[in-house]
């Protein structure tokens, strides 16, 4: 469990964190989704007593992160963004420090840690050196130094950051794993397929507020069921409709070229935060396309912009 | 609070046994080139305080190495602080400040003890044999209790790696020249004997050479270093604190 009560941070004169309020039930996986900047590293930092809150605290399992310090920290478990492993020691040896620095017996740490590694596949890997793993394997190991001391809430900080994408879907198993075993987990993320395939909940955040926070299906529904992406000259809006039916009435008379396809998160975040949560998006080339007139009106407003990275359901060309 | 300290230490134990294959030389290069270019080349006949220069070389070298290797964690903790981000793991842990800069110290008097070795192991080699009783050993601890304390407050306080290195260039290495480390600074004018007297370094000669002659033991250095020791130490543990964002 996690209570996050009116939690603010300042450096110097930048708001980082506005006041935000949250609460996280057991068991859940809850999704932190903004773009760089938005203060996701900043709210976890706080919340495992890396950094100092300007206002606020939260509680971890009922423990003020303020007054109960080390009774809070023995709650968690914490995969920060950057790799922070002892490149220079093994696996093995990475996993006994932590497990030594959580208070485990010797005998404690052996048996979790056979348990821990063929859980996280790296049994073969036991007495490397770090240094030698690869970068999937060194975040699979981080996760396993997490789970060592067997939390019950474990913080993600862009767990799949610079991985390939086969390897990305490997950790999302892992984490959808760990979270079925009944681990609390709080995960942040600029990747929206990451927060629309893992969590229970999303929080939008921007500039320091949760912008919303929902289901990511009900976030998804409140912007329509179906969209259809258009392409005239060198911009692309979108068009939102409550069902396929409409959309595709709505498609008969145009001469424009248009992809049909389901909305998903992407659509929301955008809509929600009037931005995308990819700093720099690639600009995709737009297939030749007619010009020419088009009548109609969106049903639940619209945005444009380059190379939207939409998700092609049915491709329509007239 | 223990178990923090022990998880500490260990770590730093096993990086510092993965690499002494590579340590070893490098704690003989410098004290070697000392005894060859000041202790040899001067010859036997050179007496300084009643000794030869060689025998009153050595203990001096005792005393700065077991600084300059304690004050090395300061670059250790930096490296796992701003080049691999280890130190969050430990900010992270239900342990406490003073248990993480205990562990740190131990650490830094453990190596301190391994160099002064290297270095007792070379002068036996020159032919100077020290009397190694436990004010001796005392001596090293406390110098080294100094100076790996100094060295854990400092790494909390500078904010990257290339400051670290002139904090060391300004503090380490003209105490290493000054601190009655190579001449007795009875030699030197009043005014400046009266600046030395405040640095550590020339209590730590003063205390290791008394006792590695078997001369008197000089209780005053002793109890220098231990509060300079406690005062480094107690600083440390606020560092660690001061060290979150
Ligand atoms: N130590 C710091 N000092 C000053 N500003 C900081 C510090 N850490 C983060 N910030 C600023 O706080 C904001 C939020 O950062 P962060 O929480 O790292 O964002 P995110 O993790 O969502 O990308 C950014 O504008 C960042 O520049
Ligand atoms: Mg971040």
């Amino acid at each position: 469990m996690i209570k996050i009560d009116k939690l603010t941070k300042n450096y110097a004169t930048l708001e980082a964190l506005k006041a935000v309020s949250l609460h996280i039930p057991k068991g859940e996986l809850f999704a932190y989704l903004g773009p760089n900047g938005a203060g996701k590293t900043t709210t976890i930092r706080m919340l495992t007593g890396l950094t100092r809150p300007t206002s606020g605290t939260a509680f971890l399992n009922s423990y003020d992160i303020r007054k109960d310090v080390l009774s809070a920290k023995q709650q968690y478990g914490l995969v920060p963004q950057a790799v922070n492993l002892d490149q220079e020691l093994t696996v093995s040896e990475n996993l006994k420090i932590h497990g030594r620095l959580y208070r485990m017996t010797r005998k404690n740490i052996q048996n979790r840690m056979s348990d821990i590694l063929s859980y996280v596949e790296l049994s073969d890997y036991t007495d490397a050196l770090v240094r030698t793993l690869s970068g999937g394997m060194k975040r699979r190991l981080m996760i396993a130094r997490a789970l060592m001391h067997e939390p019950a809430i474990l913080f993600l900080d862009e767990p799949t950051v610079g991985l390939d994408a086969n390897i990305r879907r490997k950790v999302w198993a892992l984490i959808k794993k760990i979270q079925q075993s009944g681990t609390t987990i709080f995960l942040t993320t600029h990747y929206i397929e990451e927060a629309e395939f893992l969590a229970h909940r999303v929080a939008f955040l921007a500039k320091g507020s949760i912008v919303t926070m929902d289901t990511p299906r009900n976030l998804i529904d409140r912007q329509g069921k179906w969209a259809i992406d258009r392409i005239s000259g060198d911009t692309l809006d979108t068009l939102y409709f409550a069902s396929r039916k409409e959309a595709e009435n709505f498609n008969a008379n145009g001469d424009v070229q248009y992809t049909l396809r389901r909305v998903n998160l992407e659509d929301a975040f955008i809509a929600m935060t009037g931005k995308k949560t990819e700093p720099a998006a690639e600009f995709t080339s737009a297939p030749p396309s007619h010009h020419g007139s088009h009548k109609g009106h969106s049903a639940h407003g619209s945005h444009g912009g380059h190379g939207s990275q939409s998700v092609h359901g049915r491709h329509k060309t007239h | 609070m223990l178990h923090g300290m022990t998880a500490i230490y260990t770590r730093e134990i096993l990086l510092l046994r993965r690499r002494l294959p590579k340590q070893i030389p490098s704690w003989s290069v410098s004290p070697l080139l000392y005894l060859i270019a000041f202790g040899y080349a001067m010859g036997r006949e050179v007496m300084v305080d009643g000794q030869p220069y060689m025998t009153f070389l050595i203990p001096g070298l005792v005393a700065m190495s077991s600084m300059t290797q304690a004050f090395a964690i300061a670059s250790e903790i930096n490296v796992a602080r701003f080049y691999w981000h280890i130190f969050e793991e430990f900010q992270a842990a239900p342990i406490s400040n003073l248990s993480y800069v205990l562990g740190e110290v131990m650490a830094g008097v453990t190596r301190a003890i391994l160099s002064v070795l290297v270095i007792l192991l070379l002068g036996a080699l020159f032919g100077v044999t020290l009397s190694l009783n436990p004010y001796f050993w005392l001596a090293v601890i406390l110098n080294a209790f100094v100076f790996a304390s100094l060295a854990v407050a400092l790494a909390m306080l500078v904010k990257s790696h290339a400051d670290q290195s002139m904090l060391t260039s300004f503090i380490i290495t003209p105490m290493a020249f000054l601190g009655g480390t190579f001449f007795p600074i009875a030699k030197l004018p009043i005014w400046a004997q009266k600046i030395l007297y405040f640095l550590p370094l020339t209590h730590a000669a003063t205390a290791i050479r008394s006792a590695a002659l078997n001369l008197r033991v000089e209780w005053m250095s002793y109890g220098i270093l231990l509060i300079i020791g406690m005062v480094f130490f107690y600083i440390a543990v606020f560092c660690v604190e001061k060290a979150k964002d």
